[in-house]
C-alpha cells in the first residue's frame, strides 16, 4: 500500500528509457555487457577447458615449467588497457552530457526530508511526492535536503544525484515520454528510506500549465484538505488507523492521554498536535524515537488547520481508551 | 603423536597467553569463524525479510540494524582479519622458514585488540543498536539516537589490530627470511601479505582519525561534518573511503595470494609470471590509495574529480586482469587435480571474473550513475568479497587443514559443500545484478512488487549458501576429531611449510631450512 504512487516499475529488465540521454546510457550499458560477457566466456571457458584437458592422469605426471611469455603477457596487459580506456572515454562523454544544465531550463526546487520529497515551482505552487513536468522541455531540478543526505533517483531517466543538507546539487533532463515514472531515494536515510518514494508525472505542456495554476484545495472541506496533506506528507511514517509504523498510528489520538519519553503526560488537544508537527522533538511519545523532521515553515496555515481537523476526525472503531491509561 | 605446537602445552591459559604465531593463528580462526556465523545469521534474516514485498516479519528499524551489523561484522571482524591474521599468521613464518613473527608479543596484542574492539562494538546492542550501515555516513550518523558511538569506538580499536599485524608482517618479511631466500624466492602468498600489510599500516590510521572526528562531532559538536554547524557531510565520505577503498584490497589481495598457492599446487606446475603477479600486488596496493572517489560519482563532487577517479580506477583493472590471466596460464599443460581446495580456487576464478568485469562497468561514469547505490553494487561487491575472499579463505582452510591439525578432511563432503556454496552463491547474487538494472536501490527494507520474484530467488540461494557452510563446519569438526592422519605433505606442494611435520613443532622446523631456488619448482 506504500506504493500507490508507483505504477510503472514493472519492466523485468532496464526500465523504459524516457529521455534521449537514457537511450545513450543504454547503448553504453549494452556495449559493456556484451564485452564483459565475451571476456568472461574467454577466461572462464579457458580455465574450464584447461581443467578438463589437463587433468592429472597419473601421479607420475611431470608438467613443463613455463615461467613466462613476454609477448603474451604484453598482449594481455595492453589489450585490456585499451578496452578500459575506451569505455572510460565513452562513460565520460555521456556523463558530461548528464552534467550539462541547459540555460533555458525550467527550474524546479526539490527538497528531500525524512522521508518525503517536496517540489516548489517558480509561481509558488507546491507539491509533495509528485513532480509534475512538461514533456519535451528541459527541466533543471535544484535540490537540497532539510536533514540528512538523500539521493534523487529516476530509473527511467537513468540519472541520480545525492541531495545534501547545507548545499545545492542539480539534476537536468528533458522527458520525451508522457506518463508516470517512479523516483526512489537511493542514499540510506533511516527507517523510512525504502518508503521515500515519488513519481515524475510527465504531461503535455498545455496540461502542465493548467496544473501549475490550479488551486489544489479548491472546493475541499477543511478536513479534506487535511486528508490530502496527510496522504502526501505523513504516510511514510504514520497511518490513519492505529497501526504503528515509524511513528504512532493517528486514529483515536485526539482526546487520548499520551505519556512522554522525558516523563509527564497530557491529553491530546489541538495545541499538542500543532506543536508535534511544527517542533516534534519538544515532546516525544514513549516508545518512539525522536525521528520526525520539524515542519515549521513548511505548511500553510490552512494546511495545518486541515491536518488537525483530519486527525480529530480519525476515530477508532471500538473504544480503546482503557488501553491508554 | 610427536610433540607439536598443539600438544606441547595444555590448558586455557597456555592458549590465551601464547606467543606462538601458530596458536595465535588458531585463536584468530576461532574468532573469525564465530563472527562469520553471527554475520551470516544476520544476512539470512535480512534475506528472509526480503522474501516478499511489504513487511514480512521485522520492521524497517530492526532490518536496518541487521543490515548494519551484517556489514560491520563481515567487514571489520571477518574479511579484514580473515586471511592475513588467521592464515597469514599461521603460514607466513612457515613459508619463509622462520621460527615465528618478528614481534610475538605484539602479535598477541593485536588479537586482543580485535577481541576488545569486537566486544565494545557489540555493546551497542544494549544501547538500541546501530542503524547507519557500516559506512556511518554523516549527518545521519550524527543524528540517529542510538549506539553508533560504541560501534565507531569498536572499529577504532579493531583498527589497531590491523595496524599491528601489518607492521609485524612487514618487519618479519624483511628480517626473518630463511637463508638463501631473496624477495623473489618468496612464495606469492607472502608477497600478497606484504602488499596488504603496507595498506594496513598506511590506510588504517586514516580510518582511526575519521572515526575519532565522528565521535567528537557527536559528543562535542565540533562542526566538521554537521551542516547545521557549518560542517561538510561529504567530507566524511572522502575520509571514510580514503581508508575503506584501500581496505577492499586488504580484503582481496591476500585472497589472491592464497589462490596463487592453490593453483600451482594442484596443477603441480610452477606459477606463470611470478614477477608479474608479485609486482601487480604491489601495483594494486599503490593505486588503491587514489581511487576512493569512485564511491562518490553522484555525491556532488565536481565533474573533473569524478573523471579522474574513473580513469584511475580503470588502471587498477590492468594488474588485476594480469593476475587472472597468469592463473589461467598456470593451469595450461598442468597436471590438474580437483581436490576440494582446487574446486574453491576455480570457484574463485569464476566468481572473481564476474566481480571484476562488473567492477570495470561500475568504474565507467555514465554506467555508474544509473546503478550506483542499487542492488547491482551489492551483487558486485559480494562477487568480489564472498566469491573472491571467502572462497579463498575456505579453500585455504581445506588446503592447510592437514598442516594445521595433522588430519585430513572428508573429500566427498568437502566437494558437496563446495557445490552448494558455489551454486547457492550464484542463485543469491546473480539476480541482484538484474534487480540493480531494474533500479532497486540497496538498503531497502521494502520494495515495489515488480522486484519480488528475483528477491525470492535470491532468498532461496541464501539458504543454499547457509546449508553449504553448515556442512563445511561439520566437515572441519569431523576432520579435527575423527579425520585420517595426514602426512607432512599430502598435496605434493613445494613451499617450505610442507617440509616440516603436520602439525608443525613449536618453533616450526627441526632444522632451519635453506633455500636456493624459485619457490614453485616441481621436478
Amino acid at each position: 500500500m506504500l506504493y500507490f504512487l508507483i505504477n510503472s516499475a514493472e519492466a523485468a529488465w532496464l526500465p523504459v528509457a524516457a529521455t534521449d540521454l537514457a537511450k545513450e546510457v543504454d547503448q553504453l550499458i549494452y556495449f559493456l555487457l556484451e564485452i564483459s560477457v565475451l571476456a568472461s566466456i574467454l577466461v572462464i571457458g579457458g580455465f574450464v577447458y584447461f581443467s578438463i584437458r589437463f587433468r592429472r592422469k597419473s601421479e607420475a605426471d611431470r608438467p613443463p615449467a613455463i615461467t613466462h611469455h613476454y609477448l603474451l603477457e604484453f598482449l594481455w596487459s595492453f589489450i585490456p588497457f585499451v578496452i578500459f580506456m575506451f569505455v572510460f572515454g565513452w562513460g565520460w562523454l555521456v556523463y558530461d552530457k548528464m552534467r550539462d544544465h541547459p540555460k533555458d531550463a525550467l527550474e524546479i526546487h526539490v527538497y528531500g526530508q525524512m522521508w518525503n520529497w517536496d517540489f516548489v515551482y517558480k509561481n509558488g505552487r507546491k507539491s509533495s511526492r509528485v513532480l509534475t513536468v512538461p514533456v519535451d522541455k528541459p527541466v533543471k531540478l535544484i535540490m537540497s535536503s532539510r536533514d540528512v543526505i538523500h539521493s534523487f533517483f529516476i530509473p527511467s531517466f537513468r540519472i541520480k544525484q545525492d541531495v545534501l543538507p547545507g548545499s545545492y546539487t542539480a539534476l537536468s533532463f528533458t522527458a520525451r515520454k508522457k506518463g508516470k515514472f517512479p523516483v526512489f531515494c537511493a542514499e540510506f536515510c533511516g527507517a523510512g528510506h525504502s518508503s521515500m518514494l515519488a513519481t515524475v508525472h510527465v504531461m503535455g505542456l498545455r496540461e502542465w500549465e493548467e496544473w501549475l495554476v490550479k488551486d489544489p484545495y479548491k472546493g475541499m472541506s477543511v478536513s479534506q484538505i487535511g486528508e490530502s496533506v496527510f496522504q502526501k506528507t505523513c504516510t511514510a511514517c504514520h497511518t490513519a488507523t492505529q497501526e504503528k509504523r515509524i511513528g504512532p498510528g493517528l486514529a483515536g489520538l485526539f482526546g487520548a492521554k499520551r505519556e512522554f519519553k522525558e516523563g509527564g503526560s497530557l491529553v491530546v488537544d489541538e495545541n499538542y498536535i500543532r506543536e508535534s508537527i511544527l517542533n516534534p522533538s519538544a515532546r516525544v511519545v514513549k516508545g518512539y524515537g525522536n525521528m520526525m523532521t520539524p515542519f515549521a515553515g513548511l505548511l500553510q496555515e490552512e494546511e495545518m488547520t486541515g491536518l488537525i481537523e483530519y486527525i480529530k476526525s480519525l476515530k477508532v472503531e471500538q473504544k480503546v481508551e482503557q488501553k491508554d491509561k | 603423536m610427536s610433540v607439536n605446537y598443539l600438544n606441547e602445552k595444555k590448558g586455557l591459559t597456555s592458549w590465551l597467553f601464547t606467543l606462538d604465531h601458530k596458536r595465535i593463528g588458531i585463536l584468530y580462526m576461532i574468532t573469525v569463524f564465530t563472527f562469520f556465523l553471527v554475520g551470516g545469521v544476520f544476512a539470512l534474516l535480512m534475506r528472509l525479510e526480503l522474501f516478499g514485498a511489504g513487511e514480512t516479519f521485522i520492521p524497517a528499524s530492526v532490518y536496518n540494524q541487521f543490515m548494519t551489523f551484517h556489514g560491520a561484522i563481515m567487514v571489520f571482524m571477518v574479511i579484514i582479519p580473515g586471511i592475513p591474521a588467521f592464515l597469514g599468521n599461521f603460514f607466513l613464518p612457515l613459508q619463509i622458514g622462520a621460527k615465528d613473527v618478528a614481534f610475538p608479543r605484539v602479535n598477541l596484542l593485536s588479537w586482543y585488540c580485535l577481541i576488545v574492539g569486537s566486544i565494545v562494538a557489540l555493546c551497542s546492542l544494549f544501547f538500541n543498536g546501530v542503524d547507519t550501515g557500516w559506512t556511518f555516513y554523516t549527518p545521519y550518523s550524527i543524528r540517529t539516537d542510538n549506539g553508533t558511538l560504541w560501534v565507531v569506538l569498536g572499529a577504532f580499536i579493531m583498527g589497531f589490530s590491523s595496524i599491528l599485524t601489518g607492521l609485524n608482517f612487514i618487519v618479519t618479511i624483511h628480517t626473518l627470511r630463511a637463508k638463501g631466500m631473496g624477495f623473489f624466492q618468496m612464495p606469492l602468498f607472502v608477497w600478497s601479505l606484504y602488499s596488504t600489510a603496507i595498506i594496513q599500516v598506511l590506510a588504517t590510521p586514516v580510518l582511526a582519525i575519521t572515526l575519532l572526528l565522528l565521535s567528537a562531532e557527536r559528543i562535542m559538536g565540533i562542526g566538521i561534518f554537521d551542516p547545521k554547524l557549518g560542517g561538510d557531510p561529504v567530507l566524511f565520505q572522502h575520509f571514510f573511503w580514503f581508508y575503506s577503498h584501500p581496505a577492499v584490497y586488504i580484503m582481496i589481495l591476500p585472497a589472491m595470494g592464497v589462490i596463487s598457492e592453490l593453483i600451482t599446487t594442484f596443477s603441480r606446475k610452477t606459477i606463470f609470471g611470478y614477477k608479474a603477479i608479485a609486482f601487480s600486488s604491489v601495483g594494486i596496493a599503490a593505486v588503491s590509495f587514489f581511487v576512493w572517489g569512485h564511491h562518490m560519482f553522484v555525491s556532488g563532487q565536481s565533474e573533473w574529480v569524478g573523471i579522474l577517479f574513473s580513469f584511475l580506477t580503470m588502471l587498477v583493472g590492468v594488474p588485476t586482469a594480469i593476475k587472472v590471466f597468469n592463473w589461467v596460464a598456470t593451469m595450461y599443460k598442468g597436471s590438474i587435480k580437483f581436490d576440494t581446495p582446487m574446486l574453491y580456487a576455480n570457484g574463485f576464478l569464476f566468481l572473481f571474473v564476474i566481480g571484476g568485469v562488473t567492477g570495470i562497468m561500475l568504474a565507467t561514469l555514465a554506467f555508474d550513475v544509473h546503478v550506483h547505490d542499487t542492488y547491482f553494487v551489492v551483487a558486485h561487491f559480494h562477487y568480489v568479497m564472498v566469491g573472491g575472499t571467502l572462497m579463498a579463505i575456505t579453500g585455504g582452510l581445506y588446503y592447510w587443514l592437514p598442516k594445521m591439525f595433522g588430519r585430513m578432511y572428508n573429500e566427498l563432503w568437502g566437494r558437496i559443500s563446495f557445490f552448494l556454496i558455489f551454486v547457492g552463491f550464484n542463485v543469491t547474487f546473480f539476480p541482484q545484478f538484474i534487480l540493480g538494472f531494474m533500479g532497486m536501490p540497496r538498503r531497502y527494507h521494502d520494495y515495489v512488487p515488480a522486484y519480488e520474484p528475483l528477491n525470492q530467488l535470491s532468498t532461496f540461494g541464501s539458504w543454499m549458501i547457509g546449508l553449504g557452510f553448515v556442512i563445511v563446519f561439520f566437515v572441519v569438526l569431523h576432520a579435527l576429531f575423527k579425520g585420517e592422519k595426514a602426512d607432512s605433505n599430502p598435496w605434493g606442494a613445494v613451499t617450505l611449510e610442507w617440509q616440516t611435520d603436520s602439525p608443525p613443532p613449536h618453533e616450526n622446523f627441526h632444522k632451519t631450512p635453506v633455500v636456493g631456488k624459485n619457490p614453485y619448482e616441481y621436478s
